[in-house]
């Protein structure tokens, strides 16, 4: 190539020039890698007009003649024989009267702005830029066209990395400092854009890289085709890849053509790779979309086709979809489902699929009635008479259903679609469906339903619709897709106790288990195992569960998962060890130490799940030694520092099992330094579930004489009287507990009488929770033994409800209630013999 | 080339009058019973895609429409203009040059007239052609000067009309270069022209590019009424 620029003529600057080698090492350098070591880059043969040929070595460095080629072997004489010069013009200045002297000449008329006698300008720029912008670019750059220098740049950095691992790193600088070259190039390219009138900065350009070495490459590359006159436009644009302008072409046609011109464009079009990111924006840049969307408005089915299958292709883009949306796109689409062309409606509701990804787009889809149009997609059987003969179903009109399930399923992702989905009898097709055989169809309808379950209406409809039945069928399904869908789907439904029944009932439980042993595919371990914990939140299934050896697999599963899989796993295994066996089993598995191990996580639902499961296995005292060994106790404590109030409450409630379980669980609780004072701060805390599982965590920890004395001096009476005032059973029944067990501690309980606890107290025996009575009538039993307390229970009417507690079946509260009556009537004796002494 | 009639395409309702007309005609058509049979049988034996009551129902319809075109002249066949007339008033068709095409396709014996075998023959691939018959048909009314290929000069002939508002010479660069577009995608064998191979290739990969240098089907909409038309009269008795 380089030879073309030299020519033989006396106006040309040289005679020629060449690589001496022609090979070129994946970095782009010519040298041998034991030479780039010093930073030589290439080597070139140059014979201007009135010297004899130099060999000269271009490094990092700069230019300087070597030893010369060594004539019998080819090698080159790596030695330096000359000076260093900044590049290879002024070296040949230097060493060439004529290249100097033409030199000038390009230079002068290049300022008379003469244009077309371009050819003869190129030899001092491309000599030099060549070996420069050849070492770095390697050869994909001579033949990428000018205007891809985008490409030529990435590329650049792409390979420049592997040399720079060996190269020394002083190295790194200089080639830092080229790298950075056609970045800067691309910046003084913009300016020139505007064709013809650019010469003169053009020619200024090239007075520059006398100096720059940066420019010059900039110019050579738009050069490397020089003086044809097409090319003179493109060049202006060099900084856009090829493809911007062959769809620039296309639209043009779209835009101006007939119906034929307009096919042959978009089937064109359609030929360039849509999956890229450049052919998707270039579509739009020129103004594509508008136009595409246009023919959608038009009468041209065979126009709307080819628009469609390039907008469904590029609507895989974010920015396009919502670039369609802006324009306008949906309205046109959601029109087109009605189409009778069945390849219509399909391309369309793909494309609404596709759209319908980012929530105002959903809410377009709505707003112009895509829903209802869409289920109306679904109902592929309405020709043939009955429903059950799914296999004579016209393959196309499966393809139809398909792919209004797709669209449903993108649509479904925002709450108002679902209801709206459900409205224009979305469920009882999408039930239909499930009963047909189509695999492909299948996903998308199972996908549906299970973003739809999210939704109370949709589990009471997919009950009612006998959907958890074909459900469970398809689990059997050997697509993993699929397989995947249906046990997200069970995962989101089996929040109701009779669906997880059915789920038993339809044999699903054994399959779901069996499809714990392939761990491969991620996806479909997440919704598997999410299944299985929502139905073991049903005893009768974890029975189960336990016959298929399912636990087992699950506390291997606890290791090497990602996330979203261990959440699951942790949640199953916390419901599963509510049961005695199972706790067993889970302990004699070795599951107990990888269970702590994730106490360390940062994930939230996995570390509410875990300290869950920690919690449960706490009950077990063996379980609990082990848990103590691992310094699980700690970790659960900590976890009361943690931001999210589920983690806090779920590790407080964690941690009472741990503290009844533990020898010398006093000490063990003292041991952590600032322990009690962050529990009593906890009573701060304005979340329900984190005061009551803290007031149950106080119950326990007040257990011990010392630590009771330490939590009342961090202030936790004023604290507990002040939450007194609650509607909330559960808070009540764990407060009221807490309350009984801090009156053991010096005044505590005049000190509750002072702070205004007793009275709301007497109100929570009026609850329906017979928990919250039991706690209430302890805690009324301990405050009466202060006679304060005692006439304020008794004025706010205690004494007949007691009556009736002591009727109770339940003998601690039986107990509790007469011992406060008895209280409260030993004080009355007293106050009455007091009077009458 | 001018039929006599209305320019307006979306008038192709309107039109399918005149057919409704022509039918009339055919009931009072008085023709050898015998022929008929005879005729109706050895085109059956031919074209596969109709019953032999339609092949019926096509024949008298033709002869009507011979009738009313040719009057005078005493030749059984219907002539380029006639042609022309029922592609654009029934089958909606509008440009001139491809519908001469088709005419030549349909021409088997190539008299320059359209003669009753000729006719059902053509209506069986407009109405009920498989894919591999339009995509041969296609082809055909693409390649003229029947070499066998689509050469350059002739998709430019085809493609020339199909840019709007341009200057003359705006619009030879324009098609020169939609020219170039359309042989890059379906010249697979890079000879410059565009063979049946090539042509079928390319349309198997894309549907759309069937009728790539022009209409040369009927629509579906306009088939579904004019089968309703013709027919009416089988359709009729059957119920």
């Amino acid at each position: 190539m380089l030879k073309n620029f030299s020519g033989k003529g006396e106006q040309t600057v040289l005679e020629s020039i060449s690589y001496t080698s022609d090979y070129e090492f994946s970095n782009g350098c010519r040298a041998p890698p034991w030479r780039q070591i010093h930073g030589e880059i290439c080597y070139v043969l140059v014979k201007p007009h009135d010297v004899e040929t130099l060999c000269v070595t271009c490094s990092a460095e700069g230019v300087f003649l070597n030893g010369g080629k060594t004539d019998n072997e080819g090698e080159i004489n790596y030695e330096r024989k000359g000076e260093i010069y900044k590049d290879l013009v002024t070296f040949l200045k230097e060493k060439s009267a004529k290249f100097s002297e033409n030199m000038s000449k390009q230079e002068k008329r290049f300022s008379d702005e003469k244009e077309k006698k371009e050819p003869t300008n190129e030899p001092p720029e491309k000599e030099e830029a060549a070996p420069v912008q050849k070492a770095l670019t390697g050869s994909g750059k001579r033949t990428l066209e000018k205007n891809q220098i985008n490409f030529g740049k990435s590329q650049m950095t792409k390979r420049l990395e592997p040399s720079l691992s060996w190269k020394a790193t002083v190295r790194f600088k200089e080639y830092r400092s080229l790298l950075r070259d056609p970045q800067e190039e691309k910046h003084r390219r913009r300016p020139e854009r505007s064709g013809p009138p650019v010469k003169p900065g053009r020619a200024q350009l090239v007075r520059k890289s006398n100096e720059k070495i940066e420019e010059i490459i900039s110019e050579s590359s738009s050069e490397s085709e020089e003086g044809e006159e097409p090319l003179d436009r493109q060049e202006a644009n060099a900084d856009l890849p090829s493809e911007y302008w062959q769809i620039q072409k296309l639209v043009k046609y779209l835009k101006g053509g007939n119906q034929t011109a307009t096919v042959i464009a978009l089937c064109s079009m359609k030929d360039f790779n849509l999956a890229q990111e450049t052919c998707q924006l270039a579509i739009r840049d020129v103004g594509g979309l508008e136009v595409l969307i246009n023919l959608l408005d038009t009468d041209e089915v065979k126009c709307k086709i080819g628009s469609l299958k390039i907008l469904k292709e590029i609507s895989h883009n974010p920015q396009i979809r919502r670039n369609i949306v802006d324009l306008g796109g949906l309205p046109v689409m959601v029109n087109t489902l009605d189409s009778p062309h069945k390849s219509l409606k399909c391309l369309a509701a793909e494309t609404i699929a596709n759209v319908a990804k980012f929530r105002r787009a959903r809410q377009a889809v709505r707003r112009y009635g895509g829903i209802t149009k869409l289920v109306a997609l679904l109902d592929c059987g309405k020709s043939s008479a009955e429903p059950a003969q799914s296999s004579l179903y016209d393959a196309r009109d499966v393809e139809v259903a398909r792919c209004g399930a797709l669209a449903l399923w993108s649509c479904s992702k925002s709450y108002t679609n679902k209801e709206a989905i459900r409205k224009a009898g979305g469920i009882p097709l999408l039930a239909r469906l499930l009963k047909t055989s189509h695999e492909n169809m299948l996903i998308p309808v199972v996908g549906t339903l299970q973003e739809c379950a999210s939704e109370e209406n949709y589990r009471a409809a997919i009950k009612a619709e006998r959907i958890i039945e074909n459900l469970v069928k398809n689990l059997n399904s050997e697509n993993e897709q699929l397989q995947e869908h249906c046990a997200m789907a069970i995962y989101q439904c089996a929040e109701d106790k009779e669906t997880r029944d059915l789920v038993r009932l339809h044999g699903g439980l054994k399959r779901l288990a069996s499809l714990l042993d392939n761990t491969d595919n991620k996806e479909r371990l997440a919704a598997v195992t999410g299944a299985i914990w929502k139905c073991s939140i049903s005893k009768e299934n974890v029975t189960k569960f336990r016959e298929y050896k399912a636990i087992e697999t699950l506390v291997g599963l606890l290791t090497d998962q990602p996330e979203e899989v261990l959440v699951n796993v942790v949640g199953a295994l916390g419901e599963c060890c509510q049961d005695y066996e199972n706790r067993v089993l889970v302990r004699k598995c070795g599951g107990i130490p990888p269970l702590v191990n994730l106490l360390v996580g940062v994930n939230q639902a996995l570390l509410v799940n875990v300290t869950k499961a920690v919690g449960a296995c706490a009950v077990e005292p063996e379980s609990m030694m082990i848990i103590d060994r691992l310094d699980g106790v700690r970790l659960l404590w900590s976890l009361l520092k943690n931001p999210h109030p589920e983690v806090k409450a779920s590790a407080a409630w964690a941690l009472c099992p741990c503290i009844q379980n533990t020898k010398d669980a006093g000490e063990m609780v003292r041991s952590f330094v600032g322990g009690l004072e962050l529990v009593v701060n906890l009573l701060k805390s304005d979340n329900k579930e984190v005061l009551a599982s803290v007031c149950a965590a106080i119950t326990n920890i007040a257990n011990d004489q010392e630590n009771l004395a330490v939590i009342t001096d961090r202030g936790v009476v004023p604290l507990l009287s002040k939450l007194a005032n609650t509607n909330n059973d559960k808070l009540r029944r764990h407060l009221a507990e807490a309350i009984s067990r801090c009156c053991m501690w010096g005044r505590n309980r005049v000190a509750f009488g002072e702070y205004k606890a007793v009275a709301p107290l007497v109100h929570y025996l009026k609850s329906d929770d017979p928990n919250v009575h039991r706690a209430t009538a302890q805690a009324l039993y301990q405050l009466s033994e202060d006679a304060d307390n005692c006439v304020t229970i008794h004025e706010n009417g205690a004494v007949k409800l007691l009556l009736d507690m002591v009727g109770s079946t339940d003998q601690d509260l039986q107990e509790a209630a007469a011992g406060c009556i008895s209280n409260i009537r030993r004080l009355a004796l007293a106050t009455e013999k007091a009077r009458y002494t | 080339m001018n039929y006599g009639i209305s320019d307006n395409p979306r008038h192709v309702g309107l039109e399918l009058g005149y057919l409704r007309t022509l039918q009339c005609v055919e009931a009072t058509l008085d023709m050898d019973q015998k022929t008929l049979k005879k005729l109706v049988e050895s085109i059956s034996n031919t074209v596969k895609n109709f019953k032999k009551s339609e092949v019926e129902c096509l024949v008298r319809l033709f002869h009507s429409l011979v009738e009313r075109a040719n009057v005078r002249l005493n030749n059984l066949g219907l002539d380029r203009n006639a042609f022309g007339a029922i592609l654009h008033s029934v089958f909606g068709m509008t440009d001139d040059m491809l519908m001469n095409r088709v005419f030549f396709v349909f021409d088997k014996d190539h008299n320059n007239r359209i003669n009753v075998k000729e006719c059902v023959k053509g209506l069986s691939v407009f109405l009920r052609g498989t894919f591999e018959e339009k995509l041969k048909f296609c082809f055909e009314v693409y390649y003229l000067n029947g070499d066998g290929y689509i050469c350059r000069e002739e998709i430019f002939d085809m493609l020339k009309n199909s840019l709007h508002q341009q200057s003359s010479e705006e619009n030879d660069e324009g098609i020169k270069e939609l020219v170039d577009i359309t042989l890059k995608k379906m010249d697979y064998d890079n000879d410059g022209k565009i063979s049946f191979a090539d042509f079928e290739k390319a349309v198997r990969e894309e549907r759309l590019l069937l009728e790539v240098f022009g209409p040369c089907l009927p629509e579906a909409k306009n088939c579904i009424d004019f089968e309703a038309l013709a027919f009416r009269h089988i359709l009729n008795s059957s119920f």
